[in-house]
């Protein structure tokens, strides 16, 4: 016989009561717990898939459409830039340097973005096994990719035109895999990297046009002997040289040339604003549900009260201090908040992992990663429980034992 | 064992104030304490219980002068050195049989003895009865592990409060006869207030309470 027995001996006589409040509150913190993870490991995500690039350089449109589509690889582009153009820029004098994307295609719902080595080096992404792709229709594989896709070394395939599956494939020209790159939980995980000539080449008909007097070396395509003044890439993601860039580039781009600049850190900034305001309104809602919970829990311990009455008198007969009966009623608070929010955290936890396998992993969300928060929200439970028992607590303190025994 | 002396109480609204006579009790002189109701026999007994606390006169217990405590001093001495027992059963509900005993203990700050429990619930006729939960037992049995729990402390004193008035003669019988074997075990002293005049064949020693109200000075 201990307190907590003692406890658990009332909660268990109402195992519907205790059942509902346990759960209306694990409801809300669940909320809260969800809020918070997701926006966390989508706040720590997009920091890591914007390191590194100043200002994405594409087709005009919209700018947030922009960062989709060539940081994130969720959107689609907003068109195409000329290489020419391009190639000016980077040469430009406030460019640290410059990296092109080429989109178009897909392999099974997996981007094939055609690039330089120095897209890959931006994420510090490391060879698993094989080797980066050299020559024409040579693909490296994101760690996603390879795993979810079941492509393997040597494996050779077509890509399906567009971003997703329905696009028809490009018969002609099959890619093969010649090396695969460790998990770096950022966006490359799921792109297919190639060649930017690779990516032409798949989409191009007959012989290369050229129309040009001289062929141009290119900084952005080492190697490549520019011909064709009508080639084009997708975008450029650029670093700057030093502040002034950040404050010059833009605008230059913006008005001087048909190209579109956005920043990525201004465009996040703002697509968590849109966020912010939803999570806003969840977050609100949860906070209702935790308030109701907490005040269904008052509701069953102050009517309990009432039942316990001799109960709470006989303890005191036999020696029980007013005190140990305050200490009960406040425990019992506490043990139904305390469960409620162990509940809540682990529901939260649970409901990420089902939606993750549920939509297949490519979000790259970790649904187990525990968050310094989640210990406070704990803390917070137990003080939660504290307060809702309070009152009770203090009516089981001032029993009046005689009046109580002496009136049967 | 007991000695009461000057005892007087005033409820907060009442108009007059309780005078109780002087007596004394010696331990193992197991006493009836009789009235009628409403005399203020409810009052006395827990005054001397601990209860309630006296406004004017002296209880001594054990040669402890209880009006001199503190609350939890009071609690605690409580605990060790009384039994309670009422007129309705007040066991805990939402424990089993063993456990409102084993509670008895833990409230009053004893170690637990489930050995004690099994040995009283035996002596008492219940020993099947131990993991029972109390709502499955019948009014007598649950009658009689209210007793259980009574001595279950081995009580100094055991204080009962009409623990017969609801029973018939034969369950009558058996609850007093069965509360003088198990104070007798347990060397402890007994009690009774009651209006019940079957008991006074049983116990010998009569402290009749007359009308003893006084206008409020």
């Amino acid at each position: 016989m201990s307190i907590f027995s003692l406890v658990w001996s009332y909660l268990k006589a109402k195992p519907l009561n205790t059942a509902l409040n346990i759960f209306l509150l694990s409801l809300g913190v669940s909320v809260i717990t969800l809020l918070l993870v997701v926006s966390r490991q989508l706040e720590e995500r997009v920091a890591n898939n914007t390191k590194g690039i100043d200002l994405v350089v594409g087709a005009k449109g919209s700018p947030l459409q922009l960062i989709l589509c060539n940081i994130f690889h969720i959107d689609f582009p907003t068109g195409n830039i000329n290489l020419r153009e391009a190639e000016k820029l980077a040469n430009h004098r406030l460019v640290k340097n410059a990296i092109p994307l080429a989109l178009g295609d897909s392999y099974m719902n997996f981007r094939i973005i055609g690039t330089s080595q120095a897209y890959a080096e931006l994420y510090q992404a490391e060879l698993q096994t094989g080797d980066w792709w050299k020559e024409e229709l040579e693909v490296t594989l994101g760690a996603n990719v390879a795993a979810l896709s079941k492509l393997q070394m040597g494996s050779t395939f077509e890509s399906a035109h567009g971003l997703t599956k329905e696009g028809h494939a490009h018969e002609e020209s099959k890619y093969k895999v010649v090396g695969i790159l460790k998990p770096t939980g950022s966006v490359i995980d799921n792109l297919i990297l190639t060649q930017i000539t690779s990516v032409w080449h798949v989409h191009e008909e007959g012989e290369e046009k050229s129309n040009m007097n001289q062929p141009l070396s290119l900084k952005l395509i080492p190697g490549y002997q520019l011909k064709d003044s009508t080639k084009e890439i997708t975008a450029l993601l650029i670093k700057y040289k030093n502040p002034i860039a950040a404050i010059q580039l833009p605008r230059l781009i913006n008005t001087q040339t048909n190209m579109q600049a956005a920043s990525p850190a201004f465009e996040s900034a703002r697509l968590f604003t849109i966020l912010g305001s939803a999570k806003t309104v969840l977050m609100g809602l949860a906070y209702l549900l935790v308030f109701i919970s907490a005040l269904s829990i008052f509701i069953a311990l102050y009517n309990s009260l009432k039942e316990r009455k001799y109960d709470l008198a006989i303890m005191r007969s036999m020696g029980a201090s007013r005190f140990k009966l305050w200490s009960s009623m406040v425990l019992e608070g506490i043990s139904l908040t305390f469960l409620g929010t162990i509940g809540g955290l682990l529901l939260a936890h649970l409901m990420l992992f089902v939606f993750i396998q549920t939509i297949g992993d490519k979000t790259g969300l970790a649904p187990f990663q525990l968050y310094i928060e989640e210990a406070f929200l704990l803390v917070g439970g137990v003080l939660l429980g504290l307060l809702c028992s309070l009152l009770p607590a203090w009516q089981a303190y001032r029993t009046d034992i005689h009046k109580v025994l002496a009136g049967n | 064992m007991v000695s009461v002396k000057d005892l007087q109480y005033t409820y907060s609204k009442a108009i007059t104030t309780m005078r109780f006579p002087d007596f004394d009790i010696q331990a193992g002189e197991h006493s009836l304490l009789l009235g009628e109701s409403g005399g203020g026999k409810t009052t006395l007994l827990h005054l001397i219980g601990g209860l309630l606390q006296s406004q004017k006169g002296k209880i001594e217990l054990d040669g402890v002068n209880i009006a001199a405590l503190s609350a939890v001093q009071l609690d605690q001495f409580r605990g060790k050195k009384m039994g309670f027992i009422f007129q309705k059963n007040h066991l805990i509900n939402t424990l089993t049989v063993k456990q409102n005993l084993l509670a008895a203990s833990f409230f009053a700050g004893n170690p637990a003895d489930p050995q004690r429990a099994v040995e009283i619930l035996e002596e008492l006729g219940l020993a099947d009865k131990l993991n029972s939960k109390v709502t499955e037992l019948s009014v007598g049995q649950a009658q009689r592990v209210a007793i259980a729990r009574a001595v279950m402390n081995k009580p100094a004193l055991i204080l009962a409060d009409e623990p017969t008035s609801a029973l018939d003669d034969k369950n009558c019988e058996k609850v007093i006869s069965l509360l003088l074997k198990l104070a007798n075990h347990s060397w402890a002293t007994l009690l009774v207030a009651t209006h019940d005049q079957r008991l006074k064949e049983r116990l010998n020693r009569q402290i009749e309470l007359k009308s003893t109200e006084i206008n409020r000075a």
